[in-house]
């Protein structure tokens, strides 16, 4: 069975331990907190210069002024920062974030990401994503196994413009989780139900099987 | 292009007159992110002058009806620097007929051009967009109005070096510094001598827009006398600031996307939940 929406958000929760700094990309990404148990104390990032950025306000705490990255009005918890986004993109490019899950649309097998154009469609732009995968120090990629028509996603080489190359450490989808290494993808757990034969039929590249467990 | 100013004083009574030396064909650099901190009296006045042909820096490019949109749809932009500008029709049919040039840029590189441009630094190497059509070259810039690209972007230098950031060498893209005629900027509270205190997430792309610009302007919510912005408050000092005008804080300010927690978790309890998160949000 593959995992919904919300329990592959809880899987990529379990990627986040105490203490981290975590920036998280629009869409599923942004389910993930919810997920992440209240004794484990995260601080979160938006890159258009929060850190600490709460949950979204009550309706008379509304403030214009006060938004996330993916211009929704939320709240600042204590402890929180504010600042410019050249010292935003400063901390993300100099490594100081913990990790970034972010969603995509196709990986290969050397950990290449595209996931902010396709040709052919109007180019809305990268915002912060090419910057998000070269400084963020683990790069975790959520998304599903496969696109609609059923067509595999991890690829050998990326078919769509890059947004980043050799960038992703993990990619967890809907039916499985996988590391991208040195020698090659290595598939990590599978999604309750699913084989091993299915992720390989659903896989382009070749992977090493080394099941740490289930997912769930 | 010069406004009469006495001393340290760069109180200018309104906006009108505040850009009435921007001419046709001026660049200008222009603080926010999304419609959060737009310097919205600046974008109204120019709209009302008339100022066209404008070359744009700013991440965005506001929505349909406000912010920068509302110079996009009387067709006074003739080229925009951005990362992300993907919530605005008139943006799409405007690039895609070939009436409008547009230069994507990675966000923290943009932020670091408009840093740079204002801090004498000419230009910059940084990972972001190395393997990507941003160093390589190829991004649509301008296309034809016949579905074809007229103007594709250059391919960048790129350089290997050990940063001891990382373990290894790493390969870097040249990135170009970007100054501009004119910044407008929005900011909470500012003083006569232009020193600038912006209000939560609305300082974003402000403070570097304005070191950018060889003239910025700032309307202010709040205009105070110099000292009563405690020095170590000020976040942008006011030698980078060159007109002040207030607009007070009545200033109509709208929100893209307007997300609240269900009333029982309305309260921040010390974790970060989000409430009731859309699932179709949109890119930064």
């Amino acid at each position: 069975m593959a995992l919904t929406r919300q329990e592959m958000a809880a899987r990529a929760a379990r990627e986040l331990t105490d203490g981290m700094y975590v920036n998280l990309g629009i869409g599923l990404p942004t389910l993930v907190p919810n997920y992440v148990p209240d004794d484990r104390h995260l601080v979160l990032q938006s890159e258009n210069g929060i850190l600490g950025v709460g949950p979204y306000p009550a309706e008379d705490a509304v403030d214009p002024d006060l938004i996330n990255a993916g211009k929704e009005t939320v709240t600042l918890l204590p402890g929180s920062s504010i600042f410019d986004s050249a010292t935003s993109f400063g901390m993300i490019r100099g490594g100081k974030i913990d990790a970034a899950i972010l969603g995509g649309m196709q990986v290969s097998a050397t950990g290449d990401l595209a996931n902010w154009m396709i040709p052919g469609k109007m180019v809305k732009g990268m915002g912060g994503a090419m910057d998000l995968v070269h400084g963020a120090g683990r790069v975790i990629v959520l998304m599903e196994h496969v696109a609609r028509d059923g067509s595999p996603k991890i690829l050998r080489e990326c078919s769509l413009p890059l947004t980043g190359k050799g960038v992703v450490n993990r990619i967890i989808t809907d039916l499985a989780v996988l590391d991208v290494t040195p020698s090659g993808l290595v598939l990590r757990e599978l999604a309750p139900g699913v084989t091993v034969e299915e992720i390989v039929h659903h896989t382009e590249p070749e992977i090493a099987v080394e099941l740490a467990g289930s997912p769930g | 292009m010069t406004v009469a100013r006495t001393g340290f004083d760069k109180v200018v009574e309104s906006a009108a007159e505040a850009v009435a030396d921007i001419p046709d064909g001026a660049s200008l650099a222009v603080g926010g992110f999304g419609l959060c901190g737009n310097p919205i009296a600046l974008i109204e006045a120019l709209l009302a002058q008339g100022t066209t042909g404008l070359s744009v820096v700013s991440n965005n490019c506001g929505v349909d009806d406000w912010g920068l949109g509302l110079l996009l749809n009387a067709q006074r932009i003739a080229k925009m620097t951005s990362s992300y500008v993907g919530e605005n029709k008139e943006f799409e049919r405007q690039f895609l007929s070939g009436e409008l040039e547009v230069e994507l840029t990675p966000q923290g590189t943009l932020a670091e051009k408009l840093r740079a441009g204002g801090a004498g630094i000419a230009a910059f190497f940084t990972r972001t967009g190395v393997g990507t059509q941003v160093a390589d070259g190829g991004l649509p810039r301008k296309y034809d109005g016949a579905g074809g690209v007229a103007i594709a972007s250059p391919p960048k230098e790129v350089r290997t070096f050990a940063t001891g950031a990382g373990p290894d060498a790493a390969e870097y893209v040249l990135e170009e510094a970007i100054s501009t005629d004119f910044a407008l900027v929005h900011a909470l509270r500012g003083d006569r001598h232009g020193n600038l205190v912006f209000n939560k997430s609305a300082r974003n792309f402000s403070p570097l827009a304005a070191m950018a610009g060889r003239v910025c302007i700032a309307q202010v919510e709040e205009l105070v006398e110099p000292g009563e912005i405690d020095p170590d408050a000020v976040h942008l000092p006011g030698v980078y600031v060159h007109r002040v005008v207030l607009v007070g804080t009545d200033i109509e300010k709208r929100i893209e996307r307007r997300t609240v927690a269900p009333p029982s978790e309305a309260t921040p309890s010390g974790t970060a939940t989000p409430g009731t998160a859309p699932s179709d949000s949109k890119e930064g």
